[in-house]
């Protein structure tokens, strides 16, 4: 990593490139493309959470006027029957409440929604399996009967489709060493990403068998090789283009209308539309796991741990794919211990299948087990931050999940706590506070670049990972600093499959890091370009020429009567020295640094009402370096108001036929502007050695510690604990009525 | 069903349009006169990205009746910016990073005009509560609390 050099464009604010469109509404989203000739598709869904599929009758449909397509499972070819494939329209079983069913094209949105009415569906109603302990239990339904847990076929089949463990050490021993022990069972429900952009896509395929896909999604090569394989198309007969994105969070890492227009647009030779309702969106999209988590934690008086356990259950939905692995790997990672047990369950049941949410899986598991170092602390009379500085997670410590730490910030966000005057302030009268540790891992993987230099000097970047909330700006910051040219000469495109070199989804916190390293490696191509051109045009050898603010000059030294080229110099002059100026490149990203964060909030908790008001929140967190800091504290202040969200109001509810009662934004209730207090934000940068500019992945991280740090508030203020989310008016009068007769 | 030709006033311009009598407002202004900048986040009245002025008065468009714009001067997120260039709510979304996706931006500062336009001086709650029929899952509402506030001073200076 470059030393704290004297940076000049990284670590400003400047406008992003994309804000006038943004704010003008000129930015084209999803749902805003028009075509000729364009039908317009829709599709029926699943009333049962769990039926076999007897018969589907499209006829009625079919003989209305203005349909021109209807289609279902078995129009989709065979080999597109695995759990994507099986996901986006059903076969011989419906597995939760909105599953795909079939689908129709028209010619308005309005016929087609009337068409859907028409479609004569028979089905077999099953028992459903609507929760982790109803599908551990014995006896209990099958979501699949060819299911076993990890694929292991000599057990009976079973509602868990996989189970993984991670240990050290000998934790009974430990436990028999500690002087307090903690145990407790924690429940957090099912949420949704709540994206405000609804799913959208249009599709057209030609009669040369190439299709185009325009569509809001985290990753239109993610787009392009799912929507081949359930159409079983060759991945480059297909051209994803990505609008803007309204939102993802995870929720738009997968794909459900794709391959339904584009198959459609085969049968009829036209463009088809397909935007989904808000209903559909929280029946059928996303959500993430609700969970079941087991936490027990020893420590010595001194408040040395001495071990620790976690036992995790997540609802995978319908189909296996819960994030126990980010939940296994999260759950102790703050913490340097000898001794730990970790079990994760990703637990199959009758409602959607799960889709990646911020941190994925990483707030439930850790909820549980900031909660019991909550209860430990006030067990053994400690600060809740000098607990956690005791044991806490350094350079050196060896991860739960294998690898070494290198330089991490989480000692230096604890000190920050300390250090903090929103800490150091007393809590409101009658209210609590609480307090909890976050982390992500974040992850790199692969990403393409260009570097492209106009006439004039003018800078193009040319990437392929949507930009789902400001990374353009941090991409032109990091080409600034590296060609040492004004920001404002830079402009950044997130280009199609066929525009731009492959990149992994937007996700896991990689954008900035490793496609902003590609950005980076692509500049420095341009450079050492620079260099020689300027060499040729000096009669030099290129190694004696440098780059120096943006310019090429002779190095030091060199006997050499010339004056300094600019880029636009040297751009200008380009076709004589070996034509246009493309710089590129292309990475496998490694050592993406763990991110850790400490948040706290105060709360005051109305007892006639059960209501919780935040009146204050706290997030600190290690960026490595913040490239864009307005857009890195955006991040800590949405991912904070999600993860409240979460913790006070958010939960799928079902009911005993496995519908789900609540799926609009008016029943499930996400905050809003009113329901807030301003979100202070404090950025520690530790830098990431693997990366040019020190970067961490900062997107996951903000949405882990409020569940737990809420949890905790509530604790302080009520003087019990409530075990389970979301702390919903409901539930918290329930309890306190509880404590009060109890 | 026959379509109804609605004459009306879209960003004081005249605007005829004909629709089906079930069309929303935002349809209308989506599909039959290819506004696009006003969202459709919901459909139900809970998000706001669909908000647009219906004779100064902040509606969501998703729940009035295209027909129901007859004779009515409509203004959307595409009239928001004055003739010499952005309306300082937009220009202080922009200073502010008070956006993150983009999606509630259109809502929110039609949301935000219509505020200012009767609030001169609002205090951040009164803020807060104009702003809470838009929804945003980006930001947390920081950032778009802030920019308001200064847009707010900006107006009045």
């Amino acid at each position: 990593m470059a030393e704290a050099v004297d940076l000049k464009a990284i670590g400003t604010r400047p406008i992003r490139p994309d804000g006038i469109e943004k704010v003008t509404g000129r930015a084209n989203f999803g749902a805003d493309l028009n075509l000729p000739g364009m039908l317009h598709g829709k599709i029926l869904r699943s009333p049962h959470a769990h039926a076999r599929i007897k018969s589907i009758d499209v006829s009625r449909a079919l003989a209305l006027d203005g349909v021109i397509s209807a289609v279902s499972g078995k129009d989709f070819p065979e080999k597109s029957g695995n759990d994507l494939g099986v996901n986006i329209i059903a076969r011989d079983k419906v597995l939760y409440d909105g599953h795909a069913v079939a689908a129709v094209a028209a010619t308005s949105a309005f016929v087609a929604e009337q068409a859907l009415a028409l479609i004569d569906v028979e089905y077999e109603v099953l028992e459903p399996v609507l929760s982790i302990d109803q599908a551990l239990s014995d006896n209990a339904p099958l979501v699949n009967e060819n299911n076993h847990t990890n694929g292991d076929t000599s057990k009976p089949a079973s509602n868990v489709a996989a189970y993984q463990i991670m240990s050290r050490g000998d934790v009974e021993k430990g436990f028999a060493e500690a002087d307090v022990i903690i145990e407790g069972e924690y429940r957090v429900p099912t949420a949704h990403q709540g994206y405000i952009e609804p799913h959208a896509c249009t599709a057209a395929m030609n009669e040369d068998g190439r299709g185009t896909i325009w569509c809001s999604t985290q990753g239109q090569f993610d787009v392009r090789s799912n929507t081949a394989a359930v159409l079983d198309k060759a991945v480059s007969s297909i051209r994803v283009i990505p609008s803007e994105i309204g939102g993802g969070f995870g929720g738009k890492t997968t794909i459900y209308l794709e391959p339904v227009a584009l198959h459609m647009s085969e049968l009829t030779g036209r463009p088809v539309k397909m935007v989904m309702s808000r209903e559909e969106v929280f029946r059928a999209t996303g959500p993430t796991s609700a969970t079941l988590c087991r936490a027990k934690v020893g420590a010595k008086k001194d408040g040395t741990i001495t071990a620790a356990t976690a036992w995790l259950a997540y609802e995978a939905g319908a189909f296996p794919g819960a994030p126990i692995g980010p939940g296994c790997m999260s759950v102790l990672a703050p913490y340097d211990l000898d001794n730990f047990k970790i079990e994760g369950n990703d637990v199959l049941v009758n409602k959607p299948k799960v889709c990646a949410y911020r941190a994925p899986g990483a707030p439930q598991s850790m909820h549980a087990m900031e909660c019991a170092i909550d209860e430990l602390a006030r067990e053994l009379d400690m600060d809740p931050i000098d607990l956690r500085m005791k044991n806490c997670s350094d350079e050196g410590t060896v991860a739960p999940y294998g690898p070494t730490f290198p330089p991490i910030g989480l000692k230096a966000c604890l000190e920050a706590t300390k250090a903090h005057p929103n800490y150091q302030k007393a809590k409101p009268e009658n209210g609590g506070r609480g307090i909890a540790v976050g982390f992500w891992f974040n992850i790199g993987m692969q990403s393409s670049a260009e570097v492209r230099i106009a006439e004039n000097g003018g800078v193009t970047i040319m990437e392929g990972s949507p930009d789902i909330g400001g990374s353009r700006a941090s991409m032109c910051l990091m080409a600034s600093e590296t060609l040492g040219i004004p920001y404002e000469q830079i402009n950044a495109h997130v280009g199609d499959t066929e525009g731009t070199g492959y990149c992994n989804t937007t996700g896991g916190s990689r954008t900035t890091f490793a496609t902003g390293m590609a950005v980076i490696q692509a500049c420095e191509d341009i450079i050492a370009q620079c260099k020689q051109r300027a060499a040729l045009t000096w009669d030099l050898d290129v190694d004696q020429v440098d780059w120096e603010d943006g310019q090429a000059v002779p190095k030091p030294g060199v006997n050499a009567d010339v004056s300094p080229l600019s880029l636009a110099d040297i751009a200008r002059s380009a076709g004589r020295t070996g034509g246009p100026l493309l710089g590129r490149a292309s990475l496998n990203a490694q050592g993406a640094g763990a991110s850790f964060s400490v948040n706290w909030t105060d709360v005051k908790v109305d007892k006639e009402t059960g209501r919780i008001d935040v009146k204050a929140f706290t997030a600190i967190q290690d960026a490595g370096k913040a490239i864009h800091p307005a857009y890195v504290e955006g991040q800590m202040q949405g991912g904070a108001v999600q993860g409240l969200g979460w913790a006070l109001n958010e939960e799928y509810i079902y009911n005993d036929d496995g519908i789900m009662e609540n799926a609009g934004f008016l029943d499930y209730r996400i905050p809003v502007a009113s329901d807030m207090p301003m979100i202070d934000t404090q950025i520690v940068e530790v830098p990431n050695p693997s990366h040019p500019y020190g970067v961490r992945g900062v997107g996951e991280t903000p949405i882990v510690a409020p569940l737990a740090a809420t949890s905790n508030a509530v604790r302080d203020a009520l003087g019990f604990r409530i075990y389970d989310l979301p702390l919903s008016p409901p539930r918290v009068l329930e309890a306190i009525d509880e404590q009060e007769n109890a | 069903m026959a379509k109804v030709h609605v004459t009306t006033s879209v960003n004081n311009q005249p605007q005829e349009f004909l629709c089906e009598p079930q069309e929303s407002l935002l349809n209308c202004l989506r599909d039959e006169i290819n506004l696009t900048g006003t969202k459709e986040g919901c459909a139900t009245g809970d998000c706001g990205a669909c908000s647009v002025l219906v004779d100064g008065r902040l509606v969501c468009s998703c729940l009035m009746l295209g027909v129901e714009a007859e004779g009515k001067e409509v203004t959307t997120i595409e009239g928001i910016a004055e003739p010499d260039g952005l309306h300082v709510i937009q220009q202080k979304f922009l200073e502010h990073a008070a956006l993150q996706c983009g999606i509630c931006t259109p809502g929110f500062i039609v949301a935000a005009k219509a505020l200012l336009d009767k609030h001169k001086d609002p205090d951040e709650e009164t803020i807060r509560y104009w702003l809470a029929g838009n929804l945003c899952r980006c930001t947390g509402y920081d950032k778009i609390i802030r920019a308001v506030q200064d847009a707010a001073k900006e107006l009045a200076a």
